[in-house]
């Protein structure tokens, strides 16, 4: 067993030594690998980044309801009850036309401007949120309904429909970055197959001999296993350079970007776990790749 | 160590390489298979390290019935076989060393064990000051003689040889015969498929010889 692995690690250093001796080539592979796992990997962390950036407005829908102006307190928080026993509903808000200017005020960065108005233009608002059970599509319809027969509404509007498209264009745009993950693992495969292929024509000779000498399949696979398991691991290293250096220009201009909408949020990069299923995946294609040029080319090759 | 009946080898290409060969080489012995160009001399031997299987016939070698051999045991079946080419066939981007050694590698020998071994074999041929050169700067001769110690380094029973003088001269082609028949000296089966009909002449040993495909002269039943 203690020869085993010595074997093994011997090989391991032997393919090492031969990649460093035509450092060149080593390095395009390598390259080519990295930049096909870039895209999916670069993809993949801009999907995670917008999904951190947007998790704060939530996926449930919310309905305003504007109400009449000159509705008067009372009849608004009378209003407030009323919708408050409906059945799918979970939270009712009041906001009265003075702490909705404060609000506006505060975000819009109008600020003093606002204060030029003689009378408040806004009108008092009921935020209602529907409970969990009644978020689907017809429910909230219904809701809308039901709300629009109140009197004193004005206006009653389904907010936030747009986010949840937003999650649901993120969703599918995840299906799209793993299909696209997909093919260009299976690029990585098809290079390194080549790669390998040439690898073995090159040491035809060798391979021969070595057959005829006594060497098993598994003797004679190994280093082109290594060797394909390296450029791939070497290969995800770059691609995750790549990602990482990509992020780190785009963090600066990011900030910028987040600090004119008073929001805290800043580029994510890759995290350990991400890097490492990224340097895994990159050494499992290159492994898989080298096996099947190796398991189809090896067996052509026979003394004579 | 060597069991042919009633052997045939047909080529794809519908050749006939070998027609009905007997003959039995036992353990021990030394043996020149001889015959021209074409008379089937190197499909006989790659019928012994099964490089290529019989069409017909019972091939038996080192107690192993060629015909019955399953493809992932042939590895195995070789180690106990010795062979040296008339190309030599040697790694040239590895050194004197590492090309002996590489039977061992093969095999899993421990790397102090190989040492040893790879010593003892490169002494056997003279060698021994050579090891860390790389083949391209040895003579024929010298080639010749690492392709021997790579064949017997891991001490196999058997010893094949494919015209191993061919393109020496004559004082170096004495050399390495002799070199085989100390070999066979201590234990080994050897059998040289050769045309230098003078070391044939030289050594008085047992001659097979070839012809179209056909065993025509054996020294030993003929005699």
């Amino acid at each position: 067993m203690k020869n085993y692995l010595l074997r093994h690690l011997q090989v391991f250093f032997y393919t090492l030594g031969q990649l460093a001796h035509t450092p060149l080539s080593s390095f395009m592979t390598m390259a080519v690998i990295g930049i096909t796992l870039a895209l999916p990997a670069g993809l993949y962390v801009l999907i995670n980044n917008i999904q951190t950036a947007s998790a704060g407005w939530d996926g449930k829908a919310q309905i305003s309801v504007f109400l009449k102006p000159g509705t008067t307190q009372q009849q608004a928080q009378a209003l407030e009850t009323k919708i408050r026993r409906l059945r799918p509903v979970e939270s009712v808000q009041y906001i009265s036309p003075e702490a909705a200017m404060e609000e506006f005020k505060h975000l819009s960065g109008f600020g003093g401007a606002l204060d030029a108005l003689e009378h408040n233009p806004l009108p008092a608002v009921l935020v209602i949120r529907p409970s969990d059970g009644h978020s689907d599509p017809e429910s909230l319809q219904a809701l809308v309904a039901s709300l629009r027969g109140l009197g004193n509404a004005d206006l009653v509007q389904l907010d936030l429909e747009w986010v949840k498209r937003l999650h649901l264009l993120l969703r599918l745009a995840e299906r799209g970055v793993w299909l696209l993950a997909v093919l260009l693992g299976l690029a990585v495969l098809l290079t390194i197959g080549n790669t390998i292929r040439l690898a073995i024509l090159n040491r035809r000779d060798e391979i021969e001999i070595i057959k005829l000498i006594g060497g098993t399949n598994a003797f004679i696979r190994r280093p082109f296993l290594y060797s394909g398991l390296l450029q791939g691991l070497f290969g995800a290293g770059i691609a995750w350079v790549l990602v990482q250096t990509g992020l780190l220009l785009l963090a600066g201009p990011v900030r910028e970007l987040a600090t004119l909408y008073t929001s805290p949020f800043g580029v994510q990069g890759l995290d350990t776990s991400t890097s490492l299923a990224l340097l895994a995946s990159g050494a499992v294609l290159g492994w898989l790749g080298s096996r099947l040029a190796v398991g189809r080319h090896l067996r052509e090759i026979e003394p004579s | 160590m060597i069991h042919f009946s009633n052997v045939f080898k047909r080529y794809e290409s519908g050749y006939d390489a070998l027609r009905g060969v007997n003959f039995h080489l036992e353990r021990e012995e030394m043996a020149f298979l001889t015959g021209h160009s074409g008379a089937g001399k190197s499909t006989l031997l790659k019928l012994i390290t099964l490089i290529e299987r019989p069409s017909r016939g019972h091939c038996v070698v080192n107690s192993k019935n060629l015909l019955k051999l399953p493809r992932w045991r042939i590895p195995y079946f070789r180690r106990d076989i010795g062979f040296v080419f008339q190309d030599h066939r040697l790694l040239f981007d590895r050194t004197v060393f590492d090309n002996v050694a590489l039977p061992l590698v093969v095999s899993g020998c421990s790397y102090k064990e190989t040492l040893r071994r790879v010593h003892a074999a490169l002494d056997k041929v003279g060698l021994l000051n050579k090891e860390k050169m790389y083949p391209i700067t040895l003579s024929g001769g010298e080639q010749q003689r690492v392709g021997i110690a790579r064949a017997v380094v891991n001490k196999p029973p058997l010893l094949l040889a494919d015209e191993p003088t061919g393109n020496l001269d004559e004082a170096l082609s004495d050399e390495l015969i002799d070199l085989f028949q100390d070999f066979n000296h201590h234990g080994v089966t050897v059998l040289i498929a050769t045309h230098d009909l003078r070391q044939v002449r030289r050594l008085d040993r047992r001659v097979l010889q070839l012809a179209q495909g056909q065993l025509i002269y054996d020294s030993i039943a003929d005699a």
